[in-house]
């Protein structure tokens, strides 16, 4: 944001001369007025259409016997949200999801930045640094669906991870890792901490880059370190981005379905059910759309305390 | 570390060693997997799990692709892909034009509220909106259509590319509003006659990301479609893990094929993806 009011400032002191004087009509007031709203109509229509009345559905569903499939829903108030709440599976798949996006969440982050800081580091030419950055940028391009079946293929009891693993004698044998429960999280986790770091990378890469060599120079003529310097110098300047990149990261990785229903499908035993794949199951396999929608309601409210930090965030640093 | 460098002042060697050997493991890390595809794809399906394992095996060929491009219901799901998320790109970018004008040029009540409207947005889980998509697509018989898949991604991609135009309207002098006011145009001409063709790369960048959002996009292909002739790439692979679950190589070369668009964007707009992606993302 510093860079664009820059712009405007910059550029606008040339043309500035010669704006024209106000026009006092009234009509012309009044277009003015209006004239925003005509530019915004059609996100606000989207926004309303897509956003506002499928909540209010979706809350109104909770609240009843039955909701699409049946044709006469009764009120039951609070019924299916005691329902969710005392359903030992929900309970599970609450502290799976919690496991699984702050791990993904952490490791993002740790990998994240060590690649961002490779990528930006002096010492390497910049042809170098471009060529590795289109490779560190490539699980990022693939979609969910490829990922899985890729990782499928290498997880395979056959496949060539097991190889590798049992040739060098860490294993005896080839392990099922998406099948055994006490390795699908673990094995789930490296796949989503693979397929989500770049995002991550490229965020603070653009971070590190805005960090003004300066203020490295003056550190290392003090006599400061490599680590004094990347904590006294770089980290307060990315600490924001970081803040704000782990939030966003929490909030999606809390929403990943397709990599855990094409992986896993929340098996073995539950071992990687989450409050998406329990929801969509209540609701798509089960066809019970008044308990999927108490139970999509509640990972509703608990995104919105997450989105919350993320928008005050955001306020504090505009 | 690297002060050693300049109290000797001489160039570091084994540093930059050090440095690209960190490179290197990222990038084993980073391209292994998309290298293992690569090679399956190329194999004959009997060579996939061969021990030991090869990238590139006796029985190399073509096959695998040939299989999925000569056979039209898969080819289906290709043009299904392309069909939605180019709708989707065309529409979001339409509509997110008109917004960001509104956003970077006025001041008007609700301003504040809406703005923070559209990015909490972004935050909406999709799997709470599926259920009641589900309900409202079936009663406006929608289910199972292209309009149903293209209005319910742009509840995806509208955000982001409102807060990222706005971004980059912002960035453009309003004093060019004002010329084509002076020269007897309106608000609207200055929009399509100045701002928009002074922001393509702003566009593109959005474009591109919109294209990938949607041609990703799983949950919603998952649930709001029904019948084969309507599904989308992604389905189509799971599709293909289920019919031919031994087909590795086929699913490969899908995998690879479905890939190849967004991965042709990204190195065709690099440079102004990363520079848009970031400038939205990182308001610094």
């Amino acid at each position: 944001m510093n860079l664009s009011s820059t712009n405007i400032e910059g550029l606008g002191v040339r043309p500035a001369a010669r704006r024209p004087a106000a026009r006092s009509n009234a009509a012309v007031v009044r277009t003015r007025r209006l004239a925003p709203f005509a530019f915004i109509s059609p996100t606000v229509a989207l926004i309303t259409v897509l956003t506002v009345v499928p909540i209010v559905m979706v809350v109104g569903y909770s609240f009843m016997d039955s909701a699409i499939v049946a044709p006469n829903p009764v009120f039951v108030g609070f019924a299916n949200y005691l329902k969710v709440l005392s359903d030992p599976t929900f309970l599970l798949a609450l502290g799976n999801t919690f496991v699984f996006i702050s791990l993904s969440t952490i490791l993002h982050l740790v990998i994240g930045l060590a690649f961002a800081m490779l990528l930006n580091t002096s010492l390497l030419s910049d042809v170098t640094k471009a060529i590795f950055r289109v490779v560190y940028i490539l699980p990022w391009l693939f979609t969910i669906a490829v990922i899985a079946v890729v990782w499928r293929l290498i997880m395979d009891p056959y496949g060539v991870a097991n190889y590798i693993l049992t040739s060098v004698g860490i294993l005896n044998q080839g392990v099922n890792w998406l099948a055994t429960p006490g390795s699908a999280m673990g094995a789930l986790t490296f796949i989503n901490i693979w397929s989500g770091y770049p995002f991550f990378m490229i965020s603070l890469l653009a971070a590190l880059q805005g960090v003004p060599t300066v203020l490295h120079e003056a550190a290392r003529v003090d006599g400061a370190g490599w680590w004094q310097r990347f904590r006294y110098v770089t980290l307060p300047h990315i600490r924001p981005v970081i803040i704000s990149m782990a939030v966003l990261d929490l909030i999606w990785t809390s929403q990943q379905f397709a990599l855990i229903w094409l992986t896993t499908g929340g098996g073995p035993l539950g071992a990687t059910e989450m409050l998406s794949t329990y929801t969509y199951k209540q609701a798509f396999s089960s066809f019970e759309f008044a308990t999927a929608s108490a139970s999509a309601v509640i990972v509703l409210l608990l995104t919105m305390i997450l989105a919350f930090f993320y928008v005050r965030q955001q306020t504090v640093r505009d | 570390m690297s002060d050693v460098t300049v109290r000797h002042g001489r160039p570091n060697h084994w540093l930059k060693a050090a440095a690209f050997t960190g490179l290197v493991i990222g990038a084993l890390y980073a391209g292994l997997p998309v290298l293992w595809m690569l090679a399956t794809s190329f194999k004959g399906n009997g060579e996939v799990f061969a021990v030991p394992p090869k990238l590139i095996t006796p029985g190399f060929s073509l096959d695998a692709y040939t299989a999925i491009l000569t056979d039209p219901a898969r080819l289906r799901f290709f043009m299904n892909s392309y069909i939605v998320a180019i709708a989707v790109t065309l529409l979001t970018l339409l509509t997110a034009m008109l917004s960001a004008y509104g956003f970077s040029r006025y001041e008007f009540p609700g301003k504040k509220l809406i703005n923070i409207a559209i990015v909490s947005v972004q935050a909406v889980p999709p799997i709470t909106l599926v259920i009641p998509y589900f309900g409202l697509m079936v009663a406006l018989g929608l289910y199972n259509t292209y309009p149903g898949l293209i209005l319910t991604h742009m509840v995806f991609t509208l955000p982001y590319a409102i807060i990222m135009m706005t971004a980059y309207f912002n960035t453009l002098p309003r004093e060019l509003d004002e010329a084509v006011k002076v020269d007897g145009g309106n608000a609207w001409t200055a929009l399509w006659r100045v701002l928009v063709p002074i922001s393509v790369p702003g566009i593109v960048a959005v474009g591109v990301y919109t294209f990938m959002i949607s041609w990703n996009e799983y949950l919603f292909a998952l649930t709001l479609t029904r019948t084969d002739a309507m599904r989308t790439v992604p389905i189509g692979i799971q599709l293909l893990m289920g019919q031919h679950s031994y087909e590795w190589n086929q699913m490969m070369a899908m995998s690879i094929l479905g890939s190849i668009p967004v991965l042709l964007l990204f190195l065709l707009f690099q440079r102004r993806f990363i520079g848009g992606l970031t400038s939205g993302a990182v308001k610094d």
